[in-house]
């Protein structure tokens, strides 16, 4: 199934994370039309190419986050929702916590 | 589709654990991650009814959510402690002055007496001043060397009967990794202990009530109990030798999710042969703390910096010596010029 508008998610970033997106903790976006359906994986190269801003090797590393980030979907791990495979819905929340910053 | 709790609670689960794979929701994950954390204090036998205790409190995500799941398993469990916070203020602006304003939130948020004391007045040195001398190479050693010692001074300081640290599992298996690779076969031994230097040492014992908790879960603690804390990375060079470290677990991790623990159990498990010779530790002959040399460590950096010579504490001691020598025999000469 296509997406013919596009689709309005929030993004939120916490743990230190949001330093690497102009360090702004939210950002409403619109993922444009596409061919099947979003899912965290395509979000991830839409981010790299669209939203972050230094560094990208301190957030994405190969097809995922790095390691010690961490992922929730309206306030639910990712690792309970199939993670890179999730399907992104409108108005989802998708928050990223580094936990790689200080003690 | 929401996946259920495993706790059969009916709730949707909010978290995946990394320790069991199980599903929580969010309360049943309070629970246990509170329950897993007091059991620790319990079977480690942390804390005495009465004691003082000071929270090492950094402002970062693992001093902060010590320091209010110790007030509510005190609440809870009457521990019958009395809580105090300890900062230490390494003066380093920009990062250091910012999260102590969140030490100082946490002081007002959980109603505990909050204690800084500064690099500054212990050493008569700032972080920035000692950057300044020694470049951004080395400054971590000295960050940490003081650090230690800044926390026993100002524990004595407090009277307090210990001093609870942050330390969290995945901290733990990387200092054993660290101390492996570095063939540090004393500290491997002593950085796997619940608690470290026992009160006929001489020195406050350091106690880790999160040693078995994984840092994800304390991020998800953290966050779901809205906890503020600190989250900027040091302005100076981050510790590359732990980042390594850090970066080759999280790989295993992926191809093992036990390793955090499995690691920490290998620290615990090894043993020393006895007739192996390790360092003696007596006491430093300067300030008295805790050490395996005449001088311990903290005092030789100290030397360095105030002798110009900030290079002196890093290297090898004979280096260190000759350098000293050297510049003794040179101050002679000067002196002996003036006649
Ligand atoms: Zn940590
Ligand atoms: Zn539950
Ligand atoms: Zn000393």
């Amino acid at each position: 199934m296509s997406q013919q508008q596009g689709l309005e998610i929030t993004l939120e970033f916490g743990g230190g994370a949001e330093l690497l997106f102009g360090n702004l903790k939210k950002h409403q976006v619109t993922l444009p039309a596409c061919e099947g359906k979003w899912t965290i994986r395509s979000l991830l190269t839409w981010m790299k190419d669209n939203l972050l801003k230094e560094r990208p090797e301190l957030f994405i590393q190969g097809e995922t986050v790095r390691p010690g980030i961490l992922v929730l979907v309206n306030d639910a791990d990712w690792e309970l929702l199939g993670q890179l495979d999730y399907e992104i819905e409108a108005k989802d929340n998708i928050l990223f916590i580094s936990t790689l910053h200080g003690g | 589709m929401p996946v259920k709790c495993s706790s059969s609670c009916g709730k949707n689960a909010i978290l995946k654990r990394p320790k069991t794979g199980d599903a929580l929701c969010k309360d049943c994950f309070f629970w246990a991650f509170e329950t897993e954390v007091h059991n620790t204090i319990v079977s480690g036998h942390l804390f005495k009814k009465g004691d003082t205790v000071a929270v090492a409190a950094s402002g970062g995500k693992d001093s902060t959510v010590l320091a209010y799941v110790l007030k509510v398993l005190n609440e809870r469990h009457d521990y019958g402690l009395n809580l105090v916070l300890l900062s230490i203020d390494e003066g380093i602006t920009g990062y250091r002055d910012d999260s102590l304003e969140t030490v100082k939130q946490n002081r007002d948020d959980y109603q505990m007496p909050l204690k800084i004391l500064s690099y500054e007045e212990l050493f008569g040195w700032t972080m920035d001043a000692i950057v300044g001398q020694v470049g951004r190479k080395n400054n971590c050693t000295f960050c940490g060397v003081f650090r230690r010692q800044a926390l026993d001074r100002g524990a004595t300081l407090l009277g307090v009967n210990c001093v609870a640290t942050g330390h969290n599992a995945d901290d733990l298996a990387e200092t054993v990794l660290m101390n492996i690779l570095r063939g540090d076969i004393a500290r491997l031994q002593r950085c796997t202990s619940i608690i470290t230097a026992s009160e006929s040492e001489g020195s406050i014992p350091r106690v880790k009530p999160l040693k078995y908790t994984y840092e994800k879960e304390i991020v998800m603690y953290a966050y779901f109990k809205r906890l503020v804390y600190f989250s900027t990375e040091c302005v100076f060079a981050p510790n590359a030798y732990r980042g390594h470290a850090r970066a080759f677990l999280k790989d295993l991790e992926k191809i093992r999710p036990s390793v955090i623990m499995d690691i920490i159990h290998s620290g615990e498990s090894l043993q020393v042969k006895d007739d192996v010779k390790l360092p003696v530790r007596t006491q430093c002959t300067r300030c008295g703390s805790v050490s395996s040399q005449e001088l311990c460590k903290a005092c030789v950096l100290l030397e360095g910096l105030n002798r110009g010579l900030p290079k002196l504490g890093i290297g090898k001691t004979s280096l260190a010596n000759r350098a000293r020598e050297q510049q003794d025999a040179q101050k002679t000469r000067i002196v002996n010029c003036d006649f």
